[in-house]
């Protein structure tokens, strides 16, 4: 047995390659000609010294929770969606024509046909793929991408064709009613005489997504769903003899993701542009990759790494703004951490296990 | 739409699908020999950037081309190291690949010229010259033959004749040659190529320095043929779509060939017409934009004919011991 304690397993290995994905983050920083640590510095005070910069860090890691989680819910069934992308494109179709087409009363019940129609959609967006995967045996990965690069023609088509009001140039949707404007943190925390998160777009569907990660924590631990999505992900043959049914099984699993990355639309269109514009999603699916990674698959661990990824995202805006460093200098620590976390694994984990096993060794 | 229109949205297609089709080679031999790559896009991008930039620099596109090439083999080998050595995810390396790609292209770029993730634009030797063929002028008036050899054959990019080249040798090499046999061997049934005695690790490591290299060729085309400088994200989902032909394709150089013109046709259409309209129908450009994935996912589908991927592909061979 050459297994690692829990703990090193959840704890230890993120943690170490997360500091290997700083480090060589930090080797390009200094690369270009800029001082790490100042780089550094600037980030935490852009993004968590002050409420403004949590309002943009809460902002993203809100995006980052919904699509972190669709990734983890589905890799629990061994299925790897690529597509939350695409899913959160169409989603935010969904989202849009229910705001603009439904005269509704009140933001709360507003933020209800929202969510409901952003998981139909995203739903509906993973459907295809799921059904391709589990009928005819379609690689999902692939399918997945080809239906990003589908639905932002189709997108773009709507945008441009249908939902562009008359005269506008910019391929945008007209802008949301009134009464569909969800409640900033500004408006919801701030006092007459401390005002708090000033003009940042965090809103209240960042608690939206907290009720999410519990719902899904609930879902794949404390369900029969679950049980099944989980034990068809450790061993297919086995869920076969349980009298788990694969196909069933594999379309519900990415139904879930397909409408948690939706829900990521939410966000971005009601609560930030109010209105449905052309890249709202902003890679955001892709970053679910990397969330869902890092944080083992596991609810409070997508959690931690969406705020860490909201961190990176408003940190690396701040650096933009004040030094040379360019924005994508975030893209090249997100490949770093996906690189670490995912492929390269078994580069931290194999010296480690050999650590552990030699430790014991000498214990007993 | 006359005789001498359809010539040049041809031309135009062919332009268009040379990178398609060296990166879908590139996918080819990498998947024919069981590492599934999802990162040309990726490579394409670092090799684009560092071609027009080290051209730029050194004034001869040779050298560009030569940089594009090393610097698209080196994530090759990230990609390989991941995959093949330390038995990875090669959808995650994949994946972790197109952002380093798109991230550090980037910040190079800034750190290098200050254009705002540009280099500057390449002139004379620093960018490939259309080539003209022998005798393109005389015939010229030949009706029908003339206009063809003239305007489509002749008066390519020197890249683009290679990667009309590279089809048969590729063809050559997987069926002809032992090592293809070797390689396809790989890709379908590793414990057997390692029974006989052969290093699957070694096989695995050539089939993704070969398609470092196919890439390094797709990206320096666009950066130093197609256009004169790279721009930022030039690449576009290309990548993607020679993925999509390689599926199309089901993984065969010939059939890579006509799908990569195919969907360079479909593209050049798209440039070209934007809207089209049959009649009173109007078939939008966002549609002719999807068209690719959509067939993909079409033939994915198994619904015209089945496209059955090598069988150990996606797979890291681990060795019993």
């Amino acid at each position: 047995m050459r297994t690692l304690p829990h703990w090193a397993d959840v704890v230890l290995i993120p943690l170490i390659s997360l500091l290997l994905a700083g480090f060589l983050s930090a080797l390009v920083v200094l690369a270009i000609g800029e001082n790490p640590w100042a780089a550094f510095k600037l980030m935490v005070e852009g993004s968590l010294m002050r409420s403004a910069g949590w309002g943009y860090t809460l902002y993203y890691a809100t995006n980052f929770i919904f699509t972190g989680l669709a990734v983890a819910v589905a890799f629990h069934a061994r299925l790897f969606n690529i597509g939350g992308e695409g899913q959160a494109i169409v989603a935010g179709l969904g989202v849009a024509l229910v705001c603009l087409y439904i005269p509704w009363p009140h933001w709360s019940i507003a933020l209800i046909g929202a969510t409901v129609a952003a998981g139909l959609f995203g739903a509906l967006w993973a459907f295809i793929p799921a059904y391709l995967q589990a009928e005819r045996g379609s690689h999902i990965v692939i399918t997945t991408i080809m239906f990003n690069f589908i639905a932002a023609a189709l997108l773009n088509y709507v945008l441009v064709n249908l939902l562009r009001p008359a005269g506008a140039m910019d391929p945008a949707s007209a802008s949301f009613p009134e009464a569909t404007h969800l409640p900033t943190f500004q408006s919801m925390f701030s006092t007459a005489e401390t005002p708090l998160f000033r003009g940042a777009p965090a809103n209240v569907t960042f608690f939206l997504a907290l009720i999410a990660c519990v719902l899904v924590w609930l879902l794949i631990w404390r369900t029969k769903l679950g049980y099944e999505i989980r034990s068809f992900g450790q061993s297919e043959t086995a869920a076969n003899y349980a009298g788990i049914h694969p196909k069933r099984t594999i379309v519900i699993a990415m139904l879930i993701s397909g409408a948690l990355a939706g829900m990521m639309s939410i966000n971005t269109t009601m609560g930030e542009a109010e209105r449905l514009v052309l890249n709202s999603v902003e890679g955001a699916g892709f970053i679910g990759i990397a969330v869902a990674l890092m944080g083992r698959n596991h609810p409070f661990g997508v959690l931690l790494a969406a705020l860490l990824f909201g961190f990176l995202y408003q940190g690396g805006a701040e650096l933009a703004l004040w030094t040379d460093i360019p924005r994508e200098l975030i893209v090249v620590i997100q490949a770093l951490v996906i690189m670490f976390t995912g492929a390269l694994d078994n580069m931290v984990r194999m010296p480690l296990e050999s650590l552990f096993a030699m430790m014991r060794r000498r214990n007993s | 739409m006359d005789f001498l229109d359809i010539l040049q949205v041809l031309d135009s297609s062919v332009r268009l699908a040379t990178p398609l089709l060296l990166a879908c080679l590139a996918g080819l031999f990498s998947e024919r020999a069981g590492v599934i790559d999802i990162g040309l896009e990726g490579k394409m991008l670092v090799a684009a950037f560092f071609s027009a930039a080290i051209a730029y620099m050194s004034g001869s596109v040779w050298v560009g081309l030569l940089a594009g090439i090393a610097a698209s083999v080196a994530l090759s080998l990230i990609h390989g190291l991941a995959s093949i050595t330390f038995r990875g995810n090669q959808l995650i390396s994949g994946v972790a690949i197109n952002f380093l790609a798109a991230g550090m292209t980037v910040l190079v770029a800034q750190h290098w010229f200050e254009q705002g993730g540009r280099t500057p634009s390449l002139t004379g030797a620093g960018r490939f010259e259309s080539v003209t063929l022998p005798l393109s002028e005389t015939l010229k008036n030949v009706p029908i033959l003339g206009p063809i050899y003239h305007e489509l054959i002749s008066g390519q990019f020197l890249l683009v004749y290679i990667a009309v080249l590279i089809v048969p040798l590729t063809w050559w090499v997987l069926y002809r040659t032992r090592f293809g046999l070797r390689l396809r061997a790989v890709g379908e049934n590793p414990a057997a190529v390692d029974t006989a005695g052969i290093s699957v690790t070694r096989l695995r490591y050539m089939a993704v320095i070969i398609c470092g290299v196919l890439c390094g060729l797709a990206g320096a085309y666009l950066a130093t043929a197609l256009q004169a400088g790279f721009v930022k994200d030039m690449t576009a989902g290309r990548g993607f779509i020679a993925l999509a032909a390689l599926i199309f394709a089901k993984w065969k150089p010939w059939p890579a060939m006509w799908t990569c013109l195919l969907f360079g046709v479909l593209q050049a259409v798209a440039l070209r017409y934007q809207n089209i309209e049959i009649g009173s129908f109007v078939i939008p450009v966002q549609f002719m934009d999807a068209l690719p994935y959509i067939l993909t996912v079409v033939i994915l589908a198994g619904l015209v004919g089945r496209a059955v991927p090598p069988l150990a592909g996606g797979e890291p061979y681990t060795k019993e011991r």
